[in-house]
């Protein structure tokens, strides 16, 4: 399963870099997010509602910001646990280059989920996570470029 | 004389209550002030138990109580225990790692539970149980015995080094080293038997009830031994003396070994009880049985066959890799070793038979026995290897198999067997005339015409049931005796109740059973009760697993039989002033051979109880019970034949024709056993085609449910030819040598030699699904373009 991928974005490399690091920004480019705080700082809980194959849950967990190398890369990792439904993990590595005005962002992303949302939703968890991972970069850039 | 004795075709009695919803199962007792239980289970394969915050889960509505594992070991609850120790070639004995039934300080497999919520309400319970917070600290994790024995892998038990459980051998090294040797040919296949999850229909259950005034408890539960049970729990668990335990296992729906164990929430349900006061009950969800239920099988084996110039097998040498799962189950250590490898001599005279198994912990749900339990994983071993070498050598699988057969008995194989009886190459012929063997040419150059390849695979099984002598498996570390009880009680109006320690789950006792006091006394078995499976009613018992009802359930309740027809013939000579020697009980009547002289069958009872008029000396009443010991383990052998057609452009295979010749000894009832001969090959199909139970590296179950894990369906199952060829078991007064398991046993096999045959690549593995069978004959192209 392909779990990276590459946008242009159409804002300049500070601003992206900027944007990746704002809860606001974040809170609407996470896929099902419904909270999202900072509480520290580069550390944000968050509480996310999310539908993998016939398992519906809202998990509640941390969302951290790491090996960040400004403005060029860094590493988003989430962790979340959704009660009887599981627990659900995952990262990106991030990177930016400059090309001109705008800015080329590339993934690598991984996922792991346990408990009920593996039992139930296997076949379905590869594909999920990648869709939910390309839904993330593709709403950043949208709402980059909306701003 | 009634046509209901043995061999006749009598309608099981059970079917009445069963095809009309009427039967009773442990779900469907409801006890005073009952509240229901609901797991807290670790959703993380490996982890340490940092807290458990029960606050929240305990102020809801309807809350009784959250109990978790410290409260349970505080309490004086044992450790879950496996019931036979099994030394290692060292002479250590096997590492047991401990197993709490609520987990106190580390988790071991996905599904483990850490707590319990008792609650006024299933829903109640289940939504607390969500509320209950567990802390996890996550550790590295290992799901199969490859990954459990690498240097570095997760230490799961503290005293299991490298996960090692044991490191065991049976037979003749250096013989066999030495035949292989100087074999003219050998064969050397890697062969890997699918892990699989058991699926009875009814899933596990249990409802406890402390009863306080009396210090006394009663548990209903999906036991398939009950008396066992009631032992352990008692013996090892702790959670009462035998004389304060009542174990009642009511109908129970399907078993297949899955409900051989005492497991985690049987303990629980019975210690929670005791701490609320309250009747608790638990019915595993589908999803949890996924989890929790002890799987089967998950072998990984290397094996090398050798025969001489004349193609006479001259030794076999196996090595076998076990997943035991996180924790040892009550029998898992024995299914491996004693019921495995001890039946790897197959039907063949071979002089040289070695085999050593490493068993590993990993972190899995248990495994434990699965129908058949070890003889299905030696069957497909052989039965593999000699077909795959008969290729090679060229020759007929069915005429290599033939020259091997032991022909004489009673046979010593040289791992602890001895056969006693069997037929096989009587078996061979009626199956291949059956299957018409010889037409299998111009069938399958007709399929080739319509773009389909068609296969032949043979299988050979031999068996080993009617577990057991108990000084034998007492001498290789089995912790119980395997006997069977029975007592026979003749009411005075002549009716008659049959107590057994057997345990019906399926299985048509209430039919078979009955039909053997029919023949006895040649009454109607309407007239017969059988009664079973509640320990206040049973004084002890075995019960039901390894296809040892008949064998020995049925064997104790003839011996019981014999006092009682000694004594009818007593009271009867007494009253009617004739001989014992002279007395014939047939048509309902007790008679003086050769004369007009009777009493009616329901006389005799009623003279026994009003005992007016009872020979001198002699006790009132008419009941008797026996025990029977086993003498041997007997030996049910057959030929089973598949024939297959393959799809070459998806892979999807199609049985299109299944013969099985068996040797069961005397039947008793061929309907009932023609049933658990279809729904055993059935179940062969399954694991061969379809089955398999997958964990992913870091131990989370990926076939967890209906929609991962495929069972086969009626559709997917063929008409069967299944025919009988049958030699007397000599070992009991029967004759039987027991039909339960044989279909699992012979039929995988079969189906992966059809395979393998139609598309001419050996190296396939269970379950032969269409992607495995497509890649498979991808090879053998990509060869062929290669050469």
């Amino acid at each position: 399963m392909d779990m990276s991928g590459e946008y242009r974005i159409a804002a300049p490399i500070q601003t992206v870099w900027d944007a990746i690091q704002d809860p606001e920004i974040l809170r609407g480019a996470i896929p099902g997010c419904e909270e999202l705080e900072k509480t520290g700082e580069t550390e944000m809980s968050a509480k996310v509602s999310l539908k993998i194959g016939p398992v519906k849950a809202k998990f509640a967990g941390e969302v951290a910001l790491k090996d960040l190398v400004a403005p060029n890369s860094l590493k988003i990792e989430g962790e979340g646990k959704g009660g009887i439904a599981g627990f659900a993990k995952g990262g990106a590595d991030v990177q930016l280059a400059e090309d001109g005005n705008e800015t080329i962002l590339t993934y690598q992303a991984e996922a792991q989920v346990g408990g009920k949302i593996a039992q139930l939703g296997s076949r379905l968890i590869q594909s999920t996570a990648a869709k939910l991972a390309d839904k993330f970069f593709a709403n950043l850039r949208d709402e980059l470029e909306e701003s | 004389m009634t046509d209901q004795g043995i061999g006749a075709r009598v309608l099981r009695k059970e079917d009445k209550r069963f095809i009309t919803g009427k039967g009773k199962y442990t779900d469907d007792i409801v006890q005073p002030n009952q509240a229901y239980a609901a797991f807290v289970r670790s959703p993380h394969a490996h982890a340490n138990v940092k807290s458990i915050d029960a606050s929240a889960a305990e102020a809801m509505e309807g809350v009784e109580a959250v109990l978790n594992g410290h409260q349970l070991t505080g309490d004086g609850i044992g450790n879950i225990i496996c019931g036979w120790g099994i030394t290692s070639k060292d002479g250590s004995p096997m590492n047991m790692g401990a197993w709490s039934a609520l987990a106190t300080d580390k988790v071991r497999y996905v599904g483990d539970a850490v707590a319990v919520v008792i609650a006024d309400s299933k829903a109640q319970a289940q939504a607390a149980a969500e509320a209950v917070m567990v802390e996890y600290e996550v550790l590295p994790a290992t799901s199969n015995v490859l990954a459990s024995m690498k240097e570095g892998a997760p230490q799961i038990h503290e005293n299991a080094p490298g996960n090692l459980i044991f490191d065991w051998e049976i037979g003749n090294k250096d013989e066999t080293d030495a035949a292989l040797a100087s074999a003219h040919h050998t064969t050397t296949m890697d062969i890997t038997n699918n892990r699989l999850s058991p699926n009875p229909m009814e899933p596990r259950s249990a409802v406890a009830t402390f009863d306080e005034s009396e210090d006394h408890y009663t548990l209903y539960t999906t036991s398939q031994n009950p008396h066992v049970a009631r032992l352990v729990l008692s013996a090892f668990y702790n959670v009462a003396p035998e004389h304060k335990l009542r174990v009642i296992a009511p109908d129970v729906g399907g078993g297949f070994g899955a409900k051989i164990y005492i497991y985690p929430e049987e303990i629980v349900c019975l210690w929670a009880s005791m701490k609320t006061n309250r009747s608790v009950k638990w019915t595993s969800t589908r999803s949890e049985a996924f989890l929790t239920d002890a799987h089967g099988r998950d072998h990984v084996s290397t094996a090398t066959m050798g025969f001489d110039a004349d193609n006479n097998i001259v030794g076999f040498k196996v090595n076998t890799k076990a997943n035991l799962g996180a924790y040892m189950s009550l029998f898992s250590s024995s299914v491996p070793t004693y019921l495995y490898a001890t039946l790897l001599s197959g039907q063949y005279n071979i002089a040289n038979v070695y085999c050593d198994v490493q068993t590993y912990y990993t972190n899995t749900v248990p495994v434990d026995a699965y129908r058949g339990a070890g003889r299905p994983e030696a069957a497909y071993l052989i039965e593999r290897m000699i077909e795959t070498a008969a290729r090679e050598l060229g020759v007929d699988p069915g005429e290599l198999r033939r020259q091997n057969f032991v022909r004489e008995f009673p046979h010593q194989t040289p791992v602890i067997m001895a056969y006693d009886s069997g037929d096989f190459a009587g078996n061979l012929d009626q199956a291949k005339a059956a299957a018409d063997v010889a037409g299998f040419p111009a069938r399958k150059e007709e399929a080739a015409k319509r773009g389909k390849l068609r296969g032949l695979g043979y299988s050979n099984y031999i068996e080993a049931c009617g577990i057991a002598p108990s000084a034998a498996v007492g001498s290789l570390g089995a912790g119980v005796g395997l006997w069977e009880s029975a007592e026979v009680r003749v009411n005075p109006v002549g009716t008659i109740e049959i107590l057994t320690g057997s345990h019906s789950h399926g299985q048509g006792h209430e039919t078979t059973f009955a039909q053997l006091v029919s023949e006895r006394f040649d009454l109607p078995t309407d007239n017969i009760q059988i009664v079973h499976g509640d320990t206040d009613k049973v004084q002890f018992g075995m019960g039901t697993y390894g296809s040892r009802s008949g064998a020995v359930g049925m064997s104790a309740i003839s011996k019981a039989l014999d006092k009682v027809e000694a004594k009818v013939k007593k009271i009867a000579a007494h009253v009617l002033e004739a001989s014992e020697d002279d007395i014939v009980i047939e048509g309902g009547e007790v008679k003086v051979k050769g004369t007009d002289k009777a009493m009616g069958w329901h006389e005799v009872g009623l003279s026994a109880y009003t005992a007016h008029n009872l020979p001198e000396g002699m006790e009132p009443g008419l009941k008797e019970g026996a025990f029977y010991d086993p003498t041997n383990f007997t030996f049910p052998a057959g030929c089973y034949i598949c024939e297959v057609e393959v799809d070459p452009q998806t892979g999807v295979t199609e049985i299109v024709q299944f013969t099985a010749s068996d040797d069961f000894g005397t039947i008793i009832n061929p309907m009932i056993v023609e049933g658990q001969v279809h729904g055993g090959i059935a179940q062969g199909i399954g694991q061969a085609m379809m089955e398999h139970a997958v964990y992913d590296d870091d131990g989370q179950l990926l076939s967890g449910s209906y929609m991962d894990y495929c069972m086969p369906r009626a559709d997917d199952v063929p008409n069967y030819t299944v025919s009988h060829h049958s030699t007397t078991c000599p070992g009991n007064p029967l004759g039987m040598k027991g039909c339960g398991e044989a279909g699992a046993i012979g039929s995988p096999p079969a189906v992966i030699n059809a395979i393998t045959d139609a598309i001419g690549n050996n190296n396939l593995s269970m379950p032969a699904t269409p992607s495995r069978v497509w890649a498979a004959l991808q090879q053998v192209s990509a060869a062929q373009a290669a050469e």
